[in-house]
Order: structure tokens, then C-alpha cells, then sequence
């Protein structure tokens, strides 16, 4: 849907392609006319494509709508066969006719509460149009005789901001085809990438903390994940900022589910960057532990897991007493998907030779849970992956093993004690707030 | 010198610090557990309190300035608890030693923990001295507002305008330049920050600063590449403007309010639309005649559906609010006409916004004008194929009766009703049941009797739950209008005859429905008629029927006399109190103590 002003702006145009289109209705572009007067062609053809049509209703303009889509066809296939077709009059024209198709904001989402994950997405639909400019843009970008030095002047940091925005269209189709201009500009415009980094993390952190609604999440760190990729070593401030402060908080948002694995892709590719990272990343992970979501639990065990498959043994170290604390609590949890993906770990011939190194320290953390839940699952299928897992470990440190259980009865006595130590100091504190307010109370002259 | 304060000196002077050594109320802080953890802080002024102000200011703050990196969760607990420290440390005289903890606070990522440490900071703002303000508190400002981290600079905006009042001029301008400097922040978060502050900010500021500085950042921020920055400028222009003077509105803010009105996002055109009425009472009356109205129509016109409905929520407020002397005419001539395409609008949530608010023009336009240009859109609107559409315009047929009397109505009310009350989804069913008593006041005993009082009865046995439970109290309201001998000859007698249902769902609505007439029915009826059909049912073969016989004899003892309790309801719990299901026995036995039959 076009705003007011913009349907002043477009019948104008409208009119002028009106006209054209009659006078060249049948002059094509790639067959019709001599080489030298192609070029010419080009850009008239590119300004009547600067109409933009309503494609809500779908009864208007027909013909003219048609006669757009076969120009644009046009222009695909010139692009894609042509050559020496890019004047330098040619750049400035592309740019404005591929803005004045795709730039737009964006409406509102049909359904009030437009969930990803349960509703069809609204599809665009101007669509015909669209996604051949979309497709003549990227050809233009890879075209060979593309020369980034003239286009910078048009694709600029104001036009790079734009295409980011549509980054939330509802559409995946249009989504995959910004991925793809996003990928070639950030490739080939390198005075660009800084801004688009940081453009991303403003996106990332309005997402995370003010709106938790963008549909292109995924799209843009399926992007940074070839981005990072090619971080050099050692890796800068900004990168590492980066992962800490933005990548790190995108696990809270709800709809995590829906960029989950590009977002596991991303921290592992950081991690394969540079080890030194993992403590603040697993730091990052357990602070950021679903309380109440059991289906973001597993997701973060899944993630925990492809992170230990590329651990180094002496990071391990670092972080296995807080690691396993919460290993443990999701091994003991009453829903049985969260138990059974944590107790998969044993299965993991890597984890394992971890596990087993550092038996000393790991055992007595998780042991306390494997004993009770043995005991206590109502799942029959977790106990009896906990009795493997019990069974490993006393074929690991079998001494240990037989410690922890003669201490375990103890040791939960031991554990009461405390809790009721605990209680007293309170209720000793709360006699005191009390004893207090009735002091102030006597003491106040009346 | 307050009385709290001298109460908490003579506790720190008294407090025994062998019983409470500080790293045992630090462990407690420190407790792995989360839960645990988040429990300490929460009781922290306890801690406090035992550990005196003294080691509070010297131990405790310390500590936990140094330990804020934990869970959100327990940093929300601190950063509002710290909001409420001031005599804990020793009152307004020592307040600034909670600055440097808050400043952490302010600067986290989480913006729940950000806001509320904000909210702390301007809260003990109040009790700095002017100079504690400008030696302590202003400085954290600043140094927020210039942090590398976009968290504290975000933090920073909401600060400016309780310190601003109370400083010199010279730290005044400093504060002016900062917050000019936030405005155009590289970072759209700081932006937004700003522009979310600056009508707040504008209040404090002398009339001169508004107009030299405040303009150009209202108009700056208004202009945003971002459309989530300019929307936000809109609310600040509305306080802006009803800062100004009249004879400044025209050139200061009118051109920017005007350009947010025809924004090319349609999120700024909602925020205009949204706040509309406000705008209306902050630019006066001469400009709202000159460039609201126009600016309305645009909006009740515009091209997303969503714009359209927030405009026609502030239908009936905008006319209200009219100059009185061309109220009548900039309706009939400029509004109106836009209403009336609205009844028709493609959209639902449009409809139904407006469907809200429509019969509330009735009242401003008088009896002829409504009954010639308003009754046909009501008329529409209750056959609009959208249930919600009709619900609300059923639900306003106050503004309506009040004017033209609902008679005129009435034909065309029936059918909608009927169909609202026949709604295959339950919550359309369940708002409908709420209007009823309403609707049988406004329509009167007979007009029930005749049309609505099978469709009430009919609801009492939807298959729906919460249906049922809603046309029982509907009942009750219903008697509360019409009185207990209507209630006795028209709805009484089928409520208990559907004891005999063969359904025990419909046996235990009886149940239900007594409990809720008992009491509007009197001693009486319920004595005479209710009470006998209640003990047969204590024969029920359903257990639940039976224990719902022990529940409404509890409900029901209070209305009936003593001699009554004694000698018939205390065998028949008695004889429940031995039943073979377990939860017949308890509820039995829960009425026979609290009506004191034991």
C-alpha cells in the first residue's frame, strides 16, 4: 500500500510510463535496436521501471503491470548477457529504480500478534514485481563489469540502512533475496562493513531489548556467520563486543527457536576464532539459563554440546565447576526431554574423554543428582540412562565413586542442617526488624 | 530531625555485631542458589538494619558495588531495593553513598534492571541537598551520559530532568549541552531514549531554553531517519506544545506535528492518531479548527487499516472536545461523513473501534441529529457481519438510551442479540451474558420477559463451563433488578426443575443458581422452595452432586433460620458426613463447622 504522498508521486510517473510504453511498446531491448543505442534504451527502461504499482488491488493497471513485469524481464536478461551496457550514467539510475521498488515501509502484520512460529507469514504482494528487481539487482552486483569504486557514491550508508529495515518483511522469500544483495555488498563495498556491523547490532539490540519483534534474524546471522568467518586474528575489540554484549543476550528472546541454529553457528565460529572466548561465552550461556521454557533448555544443551565438541581441554578446566553445577540441575529436571538431552552427553565419546580427565572435579558435583533421580525419575527411560551414566563413572574413579556413596546420607544431613542454620539466622533478623519498629514506636515523644 | 531516623540511629547504635557478622549476611548474598540469593536481596533492608548504618556505609555498599554481576533477576531486587535506602545509610545526609551501586545498575544491559535503577536514582534524587546534587549526583549524570556503552547514555536521559531544577545555572548549561548531545546520538537506542524524555525534560526547562533549545531538538528528532525516533517525538511535541504560548505554536511546532501527521511510516501516522485528543488540548481551539480537523479526516482516510483504527477510537473524544460554537457543524460536515464510510470499512479492528466509541456522538449531536444521521450507522454497525462490531455497539447503548431511548432500537436489537447470544465462539457468548443485566434494565421487565429471558435460561446449560457459571450470576443480577417475586415466578420454578436432569452437569447448575439467588431471593423462597429440592439432591448418585449439596447448604445456612439449621439441613449434612466418597465426607464436614452444627 502506498502512502498519500507517494501515490501523488507515483501517478505522475505512472502517466509518463503510460505514454512510453505506448511509443516502445514493442521495442525490446536486447534485439531490437542497434548497440550503440542500448545503452540509452537501458535507462529509459529503468526509469519507467521506477513506477511502483498497487499490487492491493489486483484488478487495476493490468496491462500495465504486465507490460512492467516483461521490462523487467528485460532488464534481467540484459544485465545478465550484455556487454559494456555499464555507463556511468547507468549506476545512479539502478540504484533509484531499485529504491523506489524496494524501499517502503513495511505494513503492519496482518494477524495482531504475528507468531513466526504459528501463523503463515504474510506473503508480499507486489511480488511479481519485486522479486525481479531483486533479481536484476543482484545480477547488477555480480555483473563483471560492476566497479564498486562508482557505485559507492549510490550505495551509500543511507541506502545500506534502508535495505537492512526490509530485513523484517514477513516475507522469507524477500528475505533470501536481501541475504543474497546484503552478502554481495558487504563483499565487495569494504568502506560499507564497519556500518553494516554496527547497523546489525542496533538492530540486534532493539530486537533483544526493546521489541523482540524482527523477522530477519536469521537471514542476517546466517550473513555474520560467513562474516565472522573471515575475521582476521588477533580479533579486535569490536568483534568480541560483539559476541559478548549481543550475540550472547539474542538466547533470551522468546522466539529463539526460529534463528536458533545460526545463532550456534555463529558463537561456535567465534570459538573456533579464538578459544579464549569460551569462558565468557559458557559464562554468558549459564547466566542466561531458560527458567521456565523447557523447550529453550534443550535447545541450550544442544548448543552447550556443539560448543564442547570444539573446547579445548585446558578451557574446559576454566568452566567445568559451573558447567556441570548446571549440568546437573538439568540432569535432575522432571521434564524428561530437558534429563534425556543432558544425560546424551554421556554418549559423546569427546565429552566423555573430558569427563573422565577431570573425574575428580565432576563427579561430586553431579553425583548428589544422578543418586537421587536414579531413585526419584518418573521417566523409566532416564533412570536407565542415569544408571549408565552412574556406571560410567564408577568404572572412571571407582574410589571416589564408593566415597560419595557412603558419604551421600551424610552429606544430605549435613545439607539440612545448613537450611535450617539458614532459617533461624532469618527468623533471628525478623525478630530483630520487629523488635525495632516497637523500640522506634516507644521511644517517639508524643 | 524525622522520628524514622532517629529510630534507626538508636538501632545502629545498639546493634550487637558478634551476632551478626557481616560474612554471614554476605554468604547469604553470595548463596549459590539463585532463589536463595534473590531472597536475600529482596530482605536486604533487614540485613541492613541488623548491620547498622555505619557498617551498611562502610561494608554492605561496598560489596555490593563490587558484586554486580549476577543474574537480572536479583540485580531488579537490588536496584529496587536500593531506591528505599536512604535512612538505612543514615538519611538525606549520607544518600550519596547509594550512587556508585545504582550507577552499575544503571549501566547493565537488561533494560528492566536499567529502568528500575533509573527509577531509584530519581527517587533519591529528591533527597540530595542541592549541594550533595551537584557534587554527587550531577557528575554520575555526566559520566553516564558519556559512557562508551549505549546502556548508560540510554540510563543517562531519564536523569536530566530531576536534577536540572535544583543546580546553579552554569551546571544547568552543562546539563542542556548533554542532553542536546544524546539527542543526535550515533546509536538509535540513545535516540530514542532521548526523544522519550524530551517532553519531560521540556517541563523543567526555563520558557527561553524551550524555545531556543528544545524546539530544534523536537524538530531534529522528529525528522529521524528511524521511524521508531520520530514517533517517539510526536508524545514530546504534545507536551512541547502545551508549554508554549499560544502565538509561538504557529511557527515552533505546528510545521513539524503537521509533517508527522503525513509521515511516510505508518507507525508515526498511529502515534499521531493515538494521541490526538491530547494534541487537541495542547494546541487549543483556533488550530484545532485550522489544522486538526483536516488532519483528522487524513487519518480516518488513511491507508492502513491500522491508523484508520486508532483515529476512529478518538472519534468521540475529538468531537467532544470541539470549540463549542462550531462543535455542531465541523461534526455534520467534516466528520461525519468520514464515520459514515468507516461503518463500511474493510477492515474489522476498524469497524469495531469505532463501533466502540460511535454511540457516544448521540449525546453531543441531540435527539434529531442522531435520529436522522447516527441511528442508520447503528443500525449497519449492529448488522455487521463481525461479532465484535455488534458487541460494542450493544455494549454503549447507554450513551443511546439517554437520548433517543432504546425503543427506537429495540426491533433491531433482538436479532442482534439473539445471534450474539448463539456465537459458536464462547468469549462472544460470555460478553454478550455480562451486557444483560444491562440490556433487561434499559429495556425493561416486559420487554425481558417476552424476548431475552429464554435465551438467559438457555445459557444455563451451554456446554461451556465458564458460560454457565456466568448466566448463574447473570441470574442473580437480574433478580437484583427485577426483584424476588419476579424472580420467583419466572425463573425460580426452571431452575429447579432442572434438578431433574438427567445430566448431572445440569443438576449441579441448580446447585450454582442457588447459591447465587439464595441470597437475593430472601429467607423465604429459599426456605420454602429452594431448600427441599437441595436435600433431594443429597440422594444423588454422582458424588459430585452430593458434595455440591454440602458446599451450597454451607452457602445457603446464613439466609435460613436457626430453628431450620437445627432440625433439617444438620441431619442431612450429617448423614453426608458419613458418605462412602471421601470428598462428600470433607465438604459435609467443613459445613457442619463453619455453620457451627457441630
Amino acid at each position: 500500500t502506498l502512502t498519500c504522498q507517494q501515490v501523488g508521486y507515483f501517478s505522475g510517473r505512472l502517466q509518463k510510463f503510460n505514454t512510453f510504453s505506448q511509443m516502445r511498446v514493442c521495442v525490446c531491448l536486447c534485439t531490437d535496436v542497434s548497440a550503440q543505442e542500448q545503452p540509452e534504451l537501458f535507462l529509459k527502461k529503468l526509469q519507467q521501471c521506477c513506477a511502483v504499482f498497487d499490487f492491493m488491488d489486483t484488478l487495476s493497471d493490468l496491462k500495465m503491470k504486465e507490460y512492467k513485469r516483461s521490462t523487467l524481464n528485460e532488464l534481467v536478461d540484459y544485465v545478465t548477457v550484455s556487454r559494456g551496457y555499464l555507463t556511468e550514467q547507468a549506476y545512479p539510475e539502478v540504484v533509484k529504480m531499485v529504491s523506489y521498488n524496494i524501499f517502503r515501509t513495511l505494513p503492519p502484520s496482518d494477524s495482531n500478534e504475528f507468531d513466526p512460529e504459528e501463523d503463515e507469514p504474510t506473503l508480499e504482494a507486489s511480488w511479481p514485481h519485486l522479486q525481479l528487481v531483486y533479481e536484476f539487482f543482484i545480477r547488477f552486483l555480480e555483473s563483471q563489469e560492476f566497479q564498486p569504486s562508482i557505485a559507492k557514491k549510490y550505495i551509500d550508508q543511507k541506502f545500506v540502512l534502508q535495505l537492512l529495515e526490509l530485513f523484517d518483511s514477513e516475507d522469507p522469500r524477500e528475505r533470501d533475496y536481501l541475504k543474497t544483495v546484503l552478502h554481495r555488498i558487504y563483499g565487495k563495498f569494504l568502506g560499507l562493513r564497519a556500518f553494516i556491523r554496527k547497523q546489525i547490532n542496533n538492530i540486534f539490540l532493539r530486537f533483544v531489548y526493546e521489541t523482540e519483534h524482527f523477522n530477519g534474524v536469521a537471514e542476517l546471522l546466517e550473513i555474520l556467520g560467513s562474516i565472522i568467518n573471515g575475521f582476521a586474528l588477533p580479533l579486535k575489540a569490536e568483534h568480541k563486543q560483539f559476541l559478548v554484549k549481543v550475540l550472547i543476550p539474542l538466547h533470551t528472546v522468546r522466539s529463539l527457536s526460529l534463528f536458533h541454529a545460526q545463532l550456534a553457528y555463529c558463537i561456535v565460529q567465534f570459538l573456533e576464532k579464538d578459544p579464549a572466548l569460551t569462558e565468557p561465552v559458557i559464562g554468558g550461556l549459564l547466566k542466561f539459563w531458560p527458567k521456565t521454557c523447557s523447550q529453550k533448555e534443550v535447545m541450550f544443551l544442544g548448543e552447550l554440546e556443539e560448543i564442547l565438541d570444539v573446547i579445548e581441554p585446558t578451557q574446559f578446566v576454566k568452566i567445568q565447576d559451573p558447567l556441570f553445577k548446571q549440568i546437573s540441575k538439568c540432569v535432575s529436571s522432571p521434564h524428561f526431554q530437558v534429563a534425556e538431552r543432558a544425560l546424551y552427553y554421556w554418549n559423546n565419546e569427546y565429552i566423555m574423554s573430558l569427563i573422565e580427565e577431570n573425574s575428580n572435579v565432576i563427579l561430586p558435583i553431579m553425583f548428589t543428582s544422578l543418586y537421587r533421580i536414579s531413585k526419584e525419575h518418573w521417566n523409566p527411560a532416564i533412570v536407565a540412562l542415569v544408571y549408565n551414566v552412574l556406571k560410567a563413572f564408577m568404572e572412571m574413579n571407582s574410589t571416589l565413586f564408593d566415597e560419595l556413596t557412603s558419604t551421600y546420607k551424610s552429606d544430605r544431613q549435613r545439607e539440612k542442617k545448613k537450611e535450617k542454620e539458614r532459617e533461624e539466622l532469618w527468623k533471628r533478623l525478623e525478630d530483630l526488624e520487629l523488635k525495632r519498629s516497637l523500640q522506634s514506636d516507644g521511644i517517639i515523644p508524643t | 530531625r524525622t522520628k524514622q531516623s532517629l529510630a534507626f540511629k538508636m538501632a545502629g547504635a545498639d546493634s550487637d555485631d558478634s551476632l551478626y557478622p557481616i560474612a554471614v549476611l554476605i554468604d547469604e548474598l553470595r548463596n549459590e542458589d539463585v532463589q536463595l540469593r534473590l531472597n536475600s536481596i529482596k530482605k536486604l533492608s533487614t540485613i541492613a538494619l541488623a548491620l547498622g548504618v555505619e557498617r551498611t556505609r562502610t561494608e554492605l555498599l561496598p560489596f555490593l558495588t563490587d558484586t554486580i554481576y549476577d543474574e537480572d533477576e536479583v540485580l531488579l531486587a537490588l536496584a529496587e531495593q536500593l531506591g528505599n535506602f536512604t535512612m538505612l545509610v543514615g538519611g538525606p545526609e549520607y544518600v550519596h553513598c547509594l550512587l556508585p551501586p545504582l550507577e552499575s545498575l544503571a549501566t547493565v544491559e537488561e533494560t528492566v534492571v536499567r529502568d528500575k535503577a533509573v527509577e531509584s536514582l530519581r527517587k533519591i534524587s529528591h533527597e540530595h541537598s542541592p549541594v550533595d546534587l551537584e557534587v554527587h549526583f550531577e557528575p554520575l549524570v555526566k559520566r553516564l551520559a558519556s559512557g562508551d556503552w549505549f546502556t548508560s547514555r540510554t540510563s543517562a536521559c531519564g536523569l536530566f530532568s530531576v536534577c536540572y531544577p535544583r543546580v546553579s545555572s552554569t551546571v544547568k548549561a552543562e546539563i542542556r549541552q548533554h542532553f542536546r548531545t544524546l539527542c543526535s546520538d550515533d546509536t538509535p537506542m540513545v535516540r530514542r531514549a532521548a526523544a522519550s524524555k524530551l517532553g519531560e525534560f521540556a517541563k523543567v526547562l526555563e520558557l527561553e531554553y524551550v524555545k531556543s533549545d528544545i524546539i530544534s531538538l523536537f524538530t531534529a528528532l522528529a525528522s529521524d531517519e528511524q521511524d521508531s525516533v520520530r514517533l517517539l517525538a510526536v508524545e514530546a511535541g504534545v507536551s512541547i506544545a502545551t508549554l508554549l504560548p499560544q502565538e509561538d505554536l504557529e511557527a515552533l511546532v505546528m510545521p513539524t506535528l503537521r509533517q508527522a501527521a503525513e509521515d511516510k511510516s505508518w507507525r508515526v501516522r498511529y502515534m499521531v492518531a493515538d494521541k490526538f485528543s491530547d494534541l487537541q488540548k495542547a494546541v487549543g481551539p483556533e488550530i484545532t479548527k485550522n489544522d486538526l480537523v483536516p488532519a483528522f479526516q487524513n487519518l480516518l482516510k488513511d491507508c492502513e487499516a491500522e491508523v484508520r483504527a486508532a483515529a476512529a477510537n478518538k472519534v468521540k473524544e475529538f468531537c467532544e472536545n470541539l470549540p463549542e460554537d462550531s462543535r455542531e457543524t465541523i461534526i455534520m460536515t467534516h466528520i461525519l461523513p468520514c464515520v459514515k464510510e468507516l461503518v463500511s470499512d474493510t477492515n474489522q479492528h476498524v469497524k469495531s473501534a469505532l463501533a466502540s466509541v460511535i454511540m457516544g456522538l448521540s449525546t453531543i449531536l441531540g435527539k434529531d441529529n442522531t435520529i436522522e444521521h447516527l441511528l442508520p450507522l447503528f443500525l449497519a454497525q449492529l448488522k455487521d457481519e463481525c461479532p465484535e462490531v455488534r458487541l460494542n455497539i450493544i455494549s454503549n447503548l447507554d450513551c443511546v438510551n439517554e437520548v433517543i431511548g432504546i425503543r427506537q432500537l429495540s426491533q433491531s436489537l433482538l436479532p442482534a442479540i439473539v445471534e450474539l447470544a448463539e456465537d459458536a465462539k464462547w468469549r462472544v457468548r460470555l460478553a454478550i451474558i455480562e451486557y444483560m443485566p444491562l440490556l433487561a434494565g434499559q429495556l425493561g421487565v416486559e420487554f425481558f420477559d417476552e424476548k431475552l429471558n429464554s435465551l438467559c435460561m438457555a445459557w444455563l446449560v451451554d456446554h461451556v463451563y465458564a458460560i454457565r457459571e456466568a448466566a448463574t450470576c447473570n441470574l442473580m443480577k437480574l433478580v437484583e433488578k427485577f426483584g424476588a417475586e419476579w424472580a420467583q415466578n419466572t425463573i425460580v420454578p426452571k431452575v429447579l426443575g432442572m434438578a431433574n436432569d438427567p445430566n448431572y452437569l445440569h443438576r449441579m447448575t441448580t446447585l450454582f443458581c442457588i447459591n447465587a439467588l439464595s441470597e437475593v431471593c430472601g429467607q423465604e423462597i429459599t426456605t420454602k422452595h429452594m431448600l427441599p429440592v437441595v436435600f433431594k439432591m443429597s440422594n444423588d448418585q454422582v458424588a459430585n452432586v452430593r458434595f455440591n449439596v454440602a458446599k451450597s447448604l454451607q452457602k445457603i445456612g446464613p439466609v435460613l433460620d436457626s430453628n431450620c439449621l437445627q432440625t433439617e439441613v444438620k441431619p442431612v449434612l450429617e448423614k453426608l458426613a458419613s458418605d462412602q466418597d471421601i470428598d462428600v465426607k470433607y465438604f459435609a464436614q467443613e459445613a457442619i463447622s463453619v455453620l457451627s452444627l457441630a
